[in-house]
């Protein structure tokens, strides 16, 4: 009994001061359809005391967009008898397809290691859930090599002055994905902190589908192989025969 | 012009893909090679997946070799019988290629393989005619006459058992060559999605010791076959044919075929064959010099 009091009291007493975030994204479905080049996404919203009004506070925030997770394998190249050659390799069961983290201020100014690690916010934190290797060192330099790859190829990102706190009441982050990113659920995580602690979080979905032709076309050579080549030789030949035809009348 | 391509899941410039298909169109009209061996490591180059490309310019190879084919039947120019041997090991061939592929590609060896291949095809194939044509070109200027060929094929053809009479082609030789001919081209195909056409005249030449009027056609005859059996392999197998860049690379090079096929006519075929040569040797020095040299990614991701 004594206990729950304990945590009524911890909750009423904390809750009272924790604020509350509000969220939004300015587009919860994003249409990949002909001429689709990337788009960029605005992350928004407020942070509230509970009953509704400016916390009147600063406070830190950081705003995680996640795409969906797959099971890869990263080749290491190595030279070996002059030539480089894939050689070593590990394996990640939850490889994000797409992260990008943009936070007030640099992470490291607002969080401790520890805190960033459960949180995932940064790069570094990546929680990768890696097989086969166990040693830390290896893990880590694997680790390392995909998010520089992914880093150049647009995919994964951190921008440590890309959210925008104004009035201590308002927040915008934008972060842009590129034409090649992975159709799927997103998840747009922000957090508000203070004093090294995540006080509020919350949780926001976008939806990355591909729409008209393009989502006919993958579905179709994914489901129908047989009848996709055929269509894909059927259009070969036609071509051909057409440009003969065509340059036999210049 | 931005397209996207739904399987490759990015977008590219279209005007650069076409260019790109009408460059080797250009080579395949004049030259009457299927101009894969360029598009292939081209497209890598631009940023499309490996798989992608290979899968995709198998069709390119198959537009582009078409009307190859109309104009040469027309004129008597294609042996269908051998034709048709040299197709059914290219099927059988593509069989093997298929399972290859994916063998390596578990392996994660595939890039290294494809790489050693280039060099090595091209690298060979490309001295063979170098010097050939130089000779040719030797020969025009002091006006000496090369001594003719004596057209014969090569001793260990001979030695294999079972012989048919191929009419068109001259010969009277065992089927088994030109289908394990048409085997190691159908592996390739599949492998480096290039349509072999480079190594089929070749061999077709020096090893069968076909009558040269036959050779382009019937060697247009093989590569049509194989890479529609390719495309079709790969969309059952890898899904990765991505009909609209097939469709931006067509365009390109169906129109690039006839336009090299007419400067073709114009140009001292001597000439152009050590154009050729020179081009194919270049592309097998960078690729070698490319495997020893730090690769731009030491990491690359495979999705599982």
């Amino acid at each position: 009994m004594r206990v729950l009091i304990a945590l009524l009291a911890f909750f009423a007493l904390t809750g009272a001061r924790d604020p509350i975030l509000v969220p939004e994204v300015s587009q919860h479905e994003i249409q990949v359809r002909q001429g689709f080049t990337g788009t960029e996404l605005l992350l928004f919203g407020a942070i509230l005391t509970p009953d509704g009004t400016r916390a009147g506070q600063d406070y830190d925030i950081v705003v995680v967009l996640k795409g969906p997770t797959r099971s890869i394998i990263l080749r290491e190249k190595q030279r070996i008898a002059g030539i480089w050659v894939n050689a070593d390799s590990t394996e990640f069961r939850s490889a994000p397809t797409f992260f990008a983290v943009a936070s007030s201020r640099p992470i490291k100014q607002i969080v401790d290691d520890k805190t960033a690690a459960i949180y995932e916010l940064g790069l570094p934190w990546l929680q990768l859930s890696p097989i086969g290797a166990y040693d830390p060192a290896e893990q880590a330099r694997f680790s390392a090599g995909l998010v520089d790859l992914m880093q150049r190829e647009g995919l994964y990102k951190e921008d440590s002055r890309g959210v925008r706190v104004s009035e201590q009441v308002l927040y915008q982050a934008r972060i842009a994905l590129p034409s090649s990113v992975q159709t799927g659920g997103y998840t747009a995580e922000t957090f508000a902190i203070s004093k090294g602690r995540v006080v509020a979080s919350a949780i926001s979905r976008v939806e990355v589908k591909k729409l008209g032709f393009e989502r006919a076309t993958a579905l179709f050579a994914e489901n129908y192989g047989f009848l996709y080549g055929l269509l894909a030789v059927a259009i070969s030949i036609g071509m051909g025969f057409l440009a003969g035809r065509l340059f036999a009348l210049v | 012009m931005d397209v996207y391509l739904p399987i490759a899941n990015l977008s590219v410039n279209g005007l650069v893909i076409v260019a790109l298909g009408a460059l080797t169109g250009i080579l395949s009209g004049m030259f009457g090679v299927g101009g894969g061996f360029l598009t292939t490591p081209l497209m890598i180059f631009y940023g499309i997946p490996p798989t992608v490309a290979a899968a995709s310019a198998a069709s390119q190879v198959t537009g582009a070799s078409v009307s190859g084919v109309f104009a040469h039947s027309r004129r008597a120019g294609v042996d269908y019988q051998m034709g048709g041997v040299l197709v059914a090991g290219g099927f059988i061939g593509t069989l093997i290629g298929a399972g290859l592929f994916s063998l390596l590609q578990r392996l994660g060896q595939i890039d290294v393989v494809i790489n050693l291949l280039y060099v090595l095809l091209l690298g060979g194939i490309g001295s063979i005619m170098a010097r050939e044509s130089w000779q040719t070109l030797r020969a025009q200027k002091t006006g000496v006459p090369l001594p003719a060929r004596k057209r014969r094929h090569h001793p260990m053809v001979a030695s294999l058992p079972l012989r048919w009479r191929f009419y068109r082609s001259g010969l009277y030789i065992s089927p088994l060559a030109p289908l394990l001919l048409g085997m190691f081209t159908g592996v390739l195909t599949m492998l480096m999605g290039i349509g072999g056409g480079f190594v089929l005249v070749p061999a077709m030449l020096y090893i069968l010791g076909m009558s040269a009027n036959v050779v382009v056609g019937t060697s247009l005859f093989q590569i049509l076959f194989v890479t529609m059996a390719t495309t079709m392999m790969h969309a059952l197998t890898t899904k990765a044919v991505d009909i609209v860049l097939a469709v931006l690379l067509l365009i390109g090079s169906v129109s690039g075929a006839q336009i090299g096929a007419q400067l073709a006519e114009r140009l001292p075929a001597a000439r152009l064959r050590f154009v050729l040569a020179s081009l194919v040797l270049a592309i097998a020095l960078s690729m070698a010099l490319g495997l020893g040299w730090r690769p731009d990614e030491i990491y690359t991701v495979e999705a599982l």
